[in-house]
């Protein structure tokens, strides 16, 4: 049996981690799974590291600490790599999706599944902005299988008003077709 | 209806449904999502309430006092330095009777200034007369909202209400609630018909100078009513567990405790991260238990006794520390085990926010068993000695 997954999002301030542990988790709830959506609570300042995680559950979750030992990892941006410890806690045979348009010089856990994605650059090609947290989620969606894109989309549409969604879901769409592509 | 929700915006729309008439609140850190979120409504013309944006904390739940003295249902939320602002004010509100429900948003009081969960800020008010609620999670922080106004309202309490619920741990999380509709919580929560009010046509005061010939008995009815509300909060309870099918009658929630050598007593979020850590321990043969206390005020003293009467060792969880003592919850669970031989140990814990993990909990269960405690869980040792 399935039981609890964990995914944990590392950001910078302003990169909106935090909505997308909300929107991965309102797409894993339409989806009928139990999920749990909360930040790390901090004094949040633009740029600033920050945190967000998300758990998945076939039953209540009703653990409240944060998380170690992700089953998942969301990277926003490659230069935390370099200040935080991104992987610490991973589990074996856990996912990192890791937005760099560079390949990764830095050293990786044995055991562990590496997705690299431009999301930045795909981002700015649908919203014209290096807002990348939608991207990101559909690259999680494809890696995972936690969520699905309609579902995705969905949660996209309920939180964005009409162009800004149908942006935010092409470039989450774009990333979902490339992680497809390559893994 | 299950809804995918933060906490604070399940517990804005419970109070919508509430039907408060009157909302005063003070919108500086630290306040929370909820007010926003009502003052929203209110803007909106979804709520039908008088919002007043007030000075301070102080002016906050000196308006509900007047507006509940007017004969309105009110509501305010506040938190860590915001209610120790009131702290005059809420003494007042006890005294006067006044069925004002406030949500504590529970957080660390300064100095040192946190923005982080615990739960001294409420547990400093304990002696002050309010009821004192404690929501495990964001269902039950939506839930005791209803349940608070039915008990605060009953002719046979008057008295004002705090529901409690962890800042941020369940504040800002999001997760499922089950949400009434406006007609379920009507059908539930009838219109708010004060037992007196202040009315020029009949006129009358509240609040007034008492001599020492007069004063005791004021506080000792109060002291009966808290006492009282125990009664009360069984039949709202019940009836709301027939209603919607989670039952609010016990003042107390027992998890494990049947065969359990060592107990744990706890209240809030960390019940959540206490199950699963016992969940755990029972799978390595180790018999351990929850009280859980939704009720800190009135306090169950009977039903902490009675939960505990088996165990041979009790490990209390305080978010809050009586300085110079004990936790709160420590001492008033040592009160109810009294003359009893169990040894009850207390564990200052997750003070200023310190996450607490199934770990922590783990450990404290071995201490216990070893008859260590009454200690500050998880210092640093290095920034102490």
């Amino acid at each position: 049996m399935i039981s609890l997954r964990e995914l944990r999002i590392h950001g910078r301030g302003g990169q909106g981690s935090v909505t997308a542990a909300e929107l991965i988790a309102v797409a894993a709830f339409a989806g009928g799974v139990y999920a749990q959506a909360f930040p790390a609570f901090g004094v949040e300042r633009r740029g600033a590291p920050v945190q967000a995680f998300v758990r998945f559950d076939n039953q209540k979750v009703r653990l409240r600490s944060q998380v170690y030992e992700p089953d998942y990892i969301i990277v926003q941006d490659s230069t935390l790599i370099r200040d935080v410890n991104v992987f610490q806690g991973l589990k074996k045979g856990g996912i990192v999706i890791v937005n760099t348009e560079k390949a990764l010089t830095y050293p990786i856990p044995e055991g562990v599944k590496v997705i690299t994605i431009d999301a930045t650059s795909v981002a700015l090609k649908h919203l014209g902005l290096p807002i990348t947290n939608t991207t990101l989620m559909g690259a999680f969606a494809a890696a995972s299988g936690e969520i699905a894109l309609p579902a995705l989309e969905g949660a996209i549409r309920q939180r964005f008003p009409g162009e800004l969604a149908d942006k935010n879901i092409a470039a989450a769409r774009e990333a979902f077709e490339f992680v497809k592509g390559v893994s | 209806m299950m809804e995918f929700m933060e906490g604070s915006h399940a517990v804005a729309h419970s109070v919508k449904h509430c039907r408060p008439e009157v909302i005063a609140a003070y919108p500086i850190t630290p306040q929370t999502h909820i007010v926003e979120a009502l003052a929203e409504m209110v803007a909106n013309c979804h709520l039908d309430a008088e919002y007043i944006t007030v000075e301070s904390e102080f002016s906050a739940l000196s308006a509900c006092l007047g507006a509940s003295a007017a004969g309105s249902r009110v509501y305010s939320a506040t938190t860590s330095q915001g209610l120790a602002l009131m702290f005059e004010v809420c003494f007042n509100c006890a005294g006067m009777r006044m069925p004002v429900v406030m949500s504590i948003v529970n957080r660390a009081l300064g100095a040192p200034l946190s923005i982080w969960n615990d739960q001294q800020d409420s547990i400093s008010l304990r002696d002050s007369g309010w009821l004192q609620f404690y929501a495990e999670d964001n269902q039950e922080a939506a839930d005791l909202h209803y349940l608070a106004y039915k008990v605060a309202e009953d002719r046979n309490v008057l008295l004002p209400a705090f529901v409690c619920f962890d800042g941020f741990i369940l504040s800002h999380t999001y997760e499922p609630v089950d949400m009434l509709t406006q007609e379920q919580v009507d059908s539930y929560l009838p219109k708010y018909t004060p037992v007196q009010r202040l009315d020029s046509a009949d006129p009358i005061s509240f609040g007034l100078f008492a001599s020492p010939e007069y004063y005791m008995e004021f506080r000792y009815q109060i002291d009966q009513a808290v006492k009282g509300a125990a009664k009360t909060i069984a039949s709202a309870g019940r009836e709301f567990g027939e209603m919607f099918g989670r039952d609010y009658g016990d003042l107390v929630e027992s998890y494990r405790l049947e065969d359990a050598d060592c107990a744990i007593v706890a209240m809030g979020s960390i019940c959540g991260t206490v199950k699963d850590a016992i969940d755990e321990m029972r799978k390595d043969n180790k018999k351990v238990g929850l009280l859980r206390l939704r009720s800190f005020r009135p306090f169950p003293h009977k039903e902490v006794r009675a939960a505990l009467s088996g165990v041979n060792c009790v490990a209390v969880l305080d978010k809050n520390v009586s300085l110079g003592t004990k936790g709160a919850v420590a001492l008033e669970v040592r009160d109810a085990l009294y003359g009893q031989q169990v040894p009850v140990l207390d564990y200052i814990i997750a003070l200023g926010g310190r996450d607490v993990r199934k770990k922590d909990i783990r450990a404290v269960v071995d201490m216990a068993g070893q008859g260590k405690g009454d200690l500050f869980y998880g210092l640093r040792q290095e920034l102490v000695s």
